[in-house]
């Protein structure tokens, strides 16, 4: 589905040139769920920019969908679904129906299977009802979900989601979880997903791309790389070990914990092996545990009895 | 792209009609130049240009600043679009991007085509006896023209990306071609200096032009130089504009 060869942008700015993305390369097969993970400023939204033709590669090639990115743009746009990270807040005015269909028209439907589409659409992303409200009206997660059906609305078969579940509460997070893995299994969409959060690309994706500064830094299976960033666990635990990204975990430095036979630190020290951000986490709190507050450098561990 | 120009231009006209405060000062505005400016004008004029009726000179010269400011501060719109996402969701179809371009200058075109004919209406009680089919061929001279300076402005919002530098840009821009043009008085009374540089300025042949379509004379010179330099100028910043909206927005 995509084919990524050496993909690379830099953005000149006053402070002089900034290599937001520094030659890329990757794979992602038909039918795939792949998760972009990576810090703030990794270069995620700049790879799919680059991917869905808004922004122009300062060097490398890649096949989108069966299309030349740079030589057949207007066919990789006719054949992807993108939706952007969240943007401002919509003009007065921009009622959501129309919206819909006015996307769904430039995608080339006619005004009738636009008008059917919608219908289908509006329930699937739990927007019914919401046809005939204005857009500035509506609050973050409604309008996030119908950000990403206007990416779906002419049926693609290639989606690149940016953050899509940004701002989402846990429920309407987890009908999208549902929905982005029925369309892969039930309409064989192929999907590229960036995120933040270990636990949703764990969920969802089938491979992490994980960037860091620009380039890919790993490209595994979400249980690979769990098992190279918590190589301590055991197979049992490993499942539900969930991963902080967030770099300096305050928990982390923890590390003169009260002398407690049964110490278990809250984070340990990522492995050198593994990309620099991600740490091992213990899940939750293991039963019989306590938090407290140490006593030495002020920051909370974990005692069992 | 028919089709696609259409959906555009539905999208954007709905919007605006959406906006009460818009269509009222929208309406209101050619007015206001009518009735505050107007009489000030016949005043200093003794009543006539060289023997002139000054309506006839003044309205068209309204009718050109309708369109300069009309479509001049049209890419305000295109920088909240930017924000919101609305340009990148329409970038990222097959849609041409002359039809994204042309669907939106044609809002403008139409709005400053309702304000022209309400301008020239309203000015008939003040003693403006416009030419009925020259001053129907001069609100279509405008409007091409507005269709080409609307695209530049987008043009420029896209740029600019910023309000704060997109309004005195356009400022900067449309005052100096505005009175360069010899829009509020004839350059005619103007010394050789300015006269000169106001040759340079194509908007000066665009009002010569409407002038003379207003007043009836649909054959002179005069007429033809002026359409054909203000088809020309529409089709060299609408040609600037397509191919700026199919780069990237870096
Ligand atoms: N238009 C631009 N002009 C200049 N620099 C840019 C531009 N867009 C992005 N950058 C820079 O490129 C780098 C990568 O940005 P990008 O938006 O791709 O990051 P990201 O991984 O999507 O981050 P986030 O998680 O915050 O969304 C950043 O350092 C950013 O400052
Ligand atoms: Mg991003």
């Amino acid at each position: 589905m995509i084919s990524a060869h050496g993909l690379a942008r830099t953005f000149s700015t006053k402070t002089g040139p900034v290599a937001a993305v520094k030659g890329v390369d990757f794979e992602v097969a038909e039918g795939e769920i792949v998760g972009l993970l990576g810090p703030n400023g990794a270069g995620k939204t700049t790879t799919l920019r680059m991917l869905t033709t808004l922004l122009t590669p300062t060097s490398g090639t890649a096949t989108v969908a069966g299309a030349d990115l740079i030589t057949q743009s207007r066919e990789v746009r006719r054949r992807i679904g993108y939706v952007a990270q969240i943007g401002a807040t919509p003009a007065p005015g921009t009622i959501l129906g129309e919206e819909l269909v006015t996307q769904a028209r430039l995608q080339g439907m006619s005004k009738v299977e636009a008008s059917a589409r919608l219908v289908e659409m509006l329930p699937r992303l739990d927007l019914s009802g919401f046809e005939k409200r204005a857009l500035s009206e509506m609050s973050g997660g409604q309008r996030r979900r119908f950000d990403i059906a206007l990416g779906l609305m002419h049926n693609p078969k290639l989606v690149f989601l940016d953050e899509p579940t940004t701002g989402l509460d846990p429920q309407s997070r987890a009908n999208l979880w549902d929905h982005i893995r029925a369309l892969r299994d039930e309409h064989s969409v192929t999907i590229v997903l960036t995120t933040h959060y270990l636990e949703e690309a764990d969920v969802l994706a089938d491979r992490l791309l994980v960037m860091d500064g620009g380039a890919i830094v790993a490209d595994d299976t979400p249980d690979a790389l769990k098992a190279r960033v918590c190589p301590a666990t055991s197979s049992a635990s490993a499942s539900t070990a969930t991963w902080r990204s967030p770099r300096p975990s305050p928990a982390k430095r923890c590390s003169r914990a009260p002398a407690s036979s049964k110490a278990v630190d809250w984070c340990s020290p990522s492995n050198a092996a593994t990309p620099p951000f991600l740490h091992c986490c213990a899940p939750s709190m293991p039963q019989g545990c306590r938090s407290a507050r140490c006593r030495s450098t002020g920051r909370r561990s974990t005692t069992c009895s | 792209m028919l089709t696609e120009t259409w959906v555009v231009f539905a999208r954007q006209m709905k919007q605006q009609l959406r906006n009460p405060v818009w269509v009222f000062f929208g309406l209101t505005q050619p007015i206001l130049y009518l009735v505050l400016f107007g009489p000030l004008l016949k005043n200093i004029s003794g009543g006539g240009f060289n023997g002139k009726n000054s309506w006839n000179v003044f309205v068209p010269g309204l009718l050109l600043q309708l369109a300069i400011f009309g479509a001049g501060f049209a890419g305000f719109g295109i920088i909240q679009e930017l924000r919101e996402g609305v340009v990148d969701r329409q970038r990222v179809t097959p849609a041409h991007r002359s039809s994204l371009i042309l669907g939106r200058t044609l809002t403008n075109v139409v709005t400053i085509g309702v304000q022209a004919v309400l301008l020239t209406l309203v000015a008939l009680p003040f003693g403006t006896r416009p030419a009925l089919v020259g001053s129907i061929i001069a609100i279509v001279v405008i409007a091409v023209l507005s269709l080409g300076m609307a695209a530049a402005s987008y043009t420029m919002g896209l740029i600019l990306k910023d309000e704060d530098s997109f309004a005195p840009m356009v400022q900067g821009v449309s005052l100096p071609l505005l009175l360069l043009s010899g829009v509020l008085l004839p350059m005619a009374a103007a010394p050789g200096w300015l006269r000169h540089i106001s040759q340079a300025n194509p908007l000066s042949y665009v009002i010569d032009a409407v002038r003379s379509l207003f007043v009836g004379d649909l054959s002179s010179t005069t007429v033809v130089k002026g359409a054909v330099i203000g088809l020309a100028v529409t089709v060299l910043l609408g040609w600037w504009a397509t191919r700026r909206f199919q780069r990237d927005s870096a």
